[in-house]
């Protein structure tokens, strides 16, 4: 049974019309158009599709949009202020903290709303807060040392 | 034999500084592209656009080790122009080079000399260009960010945009050019940023499955629960019923179309099918008996002196049987591609390392000329050789014909899992003894299904004996899965052989691991990578097992040389290993971009991990039992050890690959560094906590 769902996707309202019971990643990657969040499992097991749902790194191959009704979801799409990136963006460019790039814009979206959590984090922190994701091309020590390099920028005030 | 003498590192290496060797420029002009049959004419490589840009041509496509960056480096050092000023387009058959495909480490090898020689023709062409319209001797001019000016009057000057005005460039040259010298350089050889990294962490980045066309479908496409099941019968109706949905059968390809992909999927679940499977015969625990049974014929690798005569002479004899499950490639993203047909033209994106074959399979699947096809490759989201078959291109172009509509293809996680050609589960048997001075006397070695690469030890060995029997290439009837590449294929199951069973004969002579190999070793690059290890490692080694836990390979893999020395913890309760250290050096000639290069490296070091630990494809007869992450393991965060690589600075030597050579040292290294932690000798690959734990109860 389709449903009018509203939430707030990267600063703007967005509303669709469709079953509540859908996943939002594919809502987000076809109903939306918003194709930076990636498909990588499905299943809630590799970190490809996360997004933040009110602050929160969420994988959106598992949340049921209805769940996102009047929350607040923000993408890779909406992470820099127009053009001036996020510091952690700025980060993983600096470190090359990608290859492939397929599974960044989960990995990125996670460190972000780590450091909101947690901004000064320790090695082990942030290893922990990445487990969840899998990346093949083996850009793990590149990423943490990204992690940190954006800590650092988000503590000294530099956006 | 005494562990390893310190001082001795340091003078070999000066002070442990890497050796600048003076540069060979025949050696980067021999053989530019080894027969491979790529184009003379330079305007099949780049074109000049009128604002001065310039579009880089290649049949390679990017899947993440970073060639976009490092060919544009190529061809900007040749042409003088801005690193940025280049933008590259790969893997669009209708207007790239044609190619056999992007891997092997052969992008920078075999595609970057004709690339650099069209750079080279081209800036030539434009500086006589040049020379007409500013009406100075040819020899005056010089060119630089773009320009070609006066030497004695810097301000004299021509864009290229402006010579070329979008125009094809006529070779104007009857001389040949060569590329420049290494030391001409101010590109290439500095590391350089990804070109596509803002692209990749803004989401910008267009993958296959981002690609959109106007009124385009999603298919969810039928799979059979085994391989080698025939399908009984098939009831469609309730997904035919789902709202918006369209069942289409063409054959044995049954696929559900919707706008929606999950809806698409969902409708697919209703599709009713029952199969004839057959009775299970192999298993993942029968595997090795099984592909022993009957043998493919042999094919002899190296024969040197006479194993048979030396046998009954030699000391410690050992003899070794090393195994190797299936292993899944496992890109994070699943074979997609999107596949519009029109009556003069099929447009179809594909997630490829080899969009050429692309466009035949799928010409061949329409019966259309393969002209008539057009693959177009967008980034990929990793391949490691899995993307070299192209069976969603070709389910993505017959259900797009029959349904009027482009159709697009994205393989669930459990039909990449079904559909891959995965590294062969392999065997290796290795007998191998020393002579009475502690020297390796001889060396018998036979590879079964692995395949070639990195079976001929690079050790002096007076008698040796080398075959393999079958291979990753071309299905042998034996394998009950299919196989295929996996980064550096064969390299992986063969070097783990070789280096355990190296590590084993240094115990047997009493000789610690670094200068068991020095010993046997005469090829210089392979002693420099070693030594350079051992002295970025630091500390003495001694003979294995010392408890401490480190471990030593090396091998020469596409035209490199690597060492790596490992350093693991090992849990004797549970057989859980963790690798804390890895050192790893790799000289692989010439170095386009040394950032680039090092996380090649990284890459291969981390993904090795899991061949190494836990990566294991389960089997029943034709059934996939792994079909997601939840049961087969990826390395992870927490398996990260500290890595630190070292490049070889080996400017005189042409660029060899970079991508592979140092994922077969993964297998090896921690094995032996297992060995030495705790005296368990592992012979099964993946080194699960349970045959570490076994390893352990048995004593070594
Ligand atoms: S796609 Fe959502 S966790 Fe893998
Ligand atoms: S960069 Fe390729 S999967 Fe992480």
């Amino acid at each position: 049974m389709n449903q009018r769902i509203r939430f707030t996707l990267n600063g703007q309202t967005a509303e669709v019309d469709t079953d509540p019971a859908r996943s939002l990643l594919w809502v987000l990657r076809t109903d939306l158009g918003l194709t930076g969040t990636k498909f990588g499992c499905g299943e809630g097991h590799c970190g490809a599709c996360t997004v933040l749902v009110n602050g929160q790194a969420t994988e959106s191959c598992s949340l049921p949009v209805g769940r996102a009704a009047g929350a607040e979801v923000t993408t890779i799409e909406g992470l820099a202020q127009g053009a001036q990136l996020h510091p952690v963006q700025l980060a993983f460019m600096e470190h090359d903290a990608l290859q492939c790039g397929f599974c960044t814009p989960g990995m990125i979206l996670r460190a972000t709303a780590l450091l909101r959590r947690d901004p000064d984090p320790t090695p082990e922190a942030i290893v922990a807060g990445l487990e969840g994701h899998l990346c093949r091309c083996g850009t793990h020590v590149r990423v943490i040392a990204a992690v940190r390099t954006a800590a650092r920028a988000l503590q000294g005030g530099a956006q | 034999m005494s562990t390893m003498d310190r001082r001795e590192f340091v003078a070999a290496l000066g002070g442990g500084l890497t050796v600048l060797l003076s540069v060979d420029v025949r050696a980067l002009l021999a053989e530019p592209d080894q027969g491979r049959g790529y184009p003379a004419d330079l305007n099949a490589y780049l074109r000049i656009g009128e604002d001065g840009r310039v579009t880089l041509f290649t049949g390679k496509i990017e899947m993440g080790q970073g060639v976009n960056t490092s060919l544009a480096q190529m061809l900007a050092d040749e042409l003088d122009v801005p690193l940025a000023s280049i933008d590259p387009v790969m893997g669009d058959t209708d207007v790239c080079p044609s190619d056999m495909g992007t891997f092997g480490s052969m992008t920078i090898r075999f595609f970057g000399p004709p690339l650099r020689r069209a750079g080279a023709e081209a800036r030539n062409a434009l500086v006589e260009l040049a020379a007409e319209k500013l009406g100075l001797p040819a020899e005056r001019l010089d060119t630089r960010n773009g320009y070609v000016f006066d030497r004695q009057n810097a301000a004299v000057r021509t864009s290229y945009g402006e010579l070329v005005k979008g125009q094809k460039l006529v070779r104007r040259v009857v001389t040949a050019v060569s590329p420049e010298a290494v030391a001409e350089h101010d590109v290439c050889n500095r590391p350089a940023p990804r070109i596509d990294a803002r692209l990749k962490v803004t989401g910008a980045a267009r993958y296959a499955g981002d690609i959109r066309r106007p009124g385009m479908q999603y298919a969810a496409v039928l799979r059979p629960p085994a391989h080698g099941a025939t399908m009984r019968s098939v009831d469609t109706s309730a997904a035919e019923s789902v709202a918006g949905a369209r069942v289409l059968r063409d054959g044995d390809l049954v696929a559900v179309l919707h706008a929606l992909p999950d809806a698409a999927a969902q409708a697919l679940a209703r599709v009713k099918a029952e199969w004839d499977i057959p009775a299970a015969a192999v298993t993942d625990r029968t595997i090795f008996e099984h592909l022993q049974q009957e043998l493919p014929r042999a094919q002899s690798l190296a024969e040197r002196g006479s194993v048979d005569a030396a046998a009954p002479g030699a000391l410690k004899v050992a003899e070794a049987r090393y195994l190797n499950h299936y292993v899944a490639h496992a890109p994070i993203e699943t074979h997609t591609a999107l596949a519009q047909v029109e009556p003069e033209k099929v447009t179809v994106w594909v997630s490829t390392q080899t969009p050429f074959s692309a466009r035949d399979e799928i010409a061949r699947a329409l019966v259309v000329a393969p002209e008539k096809v057009r693959v177009v490759t967008p980034f990929v989201g990793g391949g490691f050789g899995g993307k070299t078959y192209n069976l969603q291109a070709v389910q993505a172009a017959r259900l797009a014909k029959l349904a009027g509509v482009p159709v697009q293809v994205c393989w669930p996680r459990r039909d990449e899992f079904f559909h891959d050609r995965f590294r062969p589960a392999a065997v290796v048997r290795v007998r191998s003894g020393l002579d009475a001075s502690g020297r390796l006397a001889l060396w018998d070695f036979e590879t079964l299904y692995a395949g070639t690469n990195g079976a001929e030890p690079i050790y002096e060995v007076p008698n040796v004996r080398v075959m393999a029997r079958g291979g990753w290439q071309g299905n042998s009837p034996r394998q009950p899965l299919a196989v295929g590449p996996w980064r550096a294929p064969a390299a992986n199951t063969n070097v783990f052989a070789v280096e355990s069973q190296i590590d084993r004969m240094a115990t047997a002579a009493g000789a610690d691991p670094v200068s068991f190999r020095l010993a046997h070793l005469a090829d210089e690059r392979a002693r420099r990578v070693l030594r350079m290890a051992a002295e970025r490692f630091g500390g003495s080694f001694a003979p294995a097992p010392s408890g401490r836990g480190i471990g030593v390979a090396v091998c020469n893999e596409v035209g490199a040389f690597d060492a790596a020395i490992a350093q693991v913890q090992v849990d004797r309760a549970t057989g859980r290993v963790q690798v804390q250290r890895i050192v790893c050096v790799q000289d692989m000639g010439e170095i386009i971009n040394p950032h680039g290069a090092e996380l090649q490296v990284e890459g291969c070091l981390t993904m090795g991990l899991g061949y190494a630990l836990a990566e294991q494809v389960r089997f029943e007869g034709g059934r996939v039992v792994d079909e997601n992450f939840d049961t087969y393991q990826l390395p992870r965060f927490s398996w990260v050890p500290q890595l630190e690589v070292v490049l070889v600075d080996n400017p005189g030597l042409a660029p060899q690959g970079g991508g592979e050579s140092a994922i077969p040292l993964v297998g090896a290294v921690v094995a032996n560094a297992i060995h030495d932690a705790c005296g368990a000798r592992l012979t099964e690959l993946p080194m699960t906590p349970a045959r570490v734990r076994e390893a352990i109860e048995r004593g070594g």
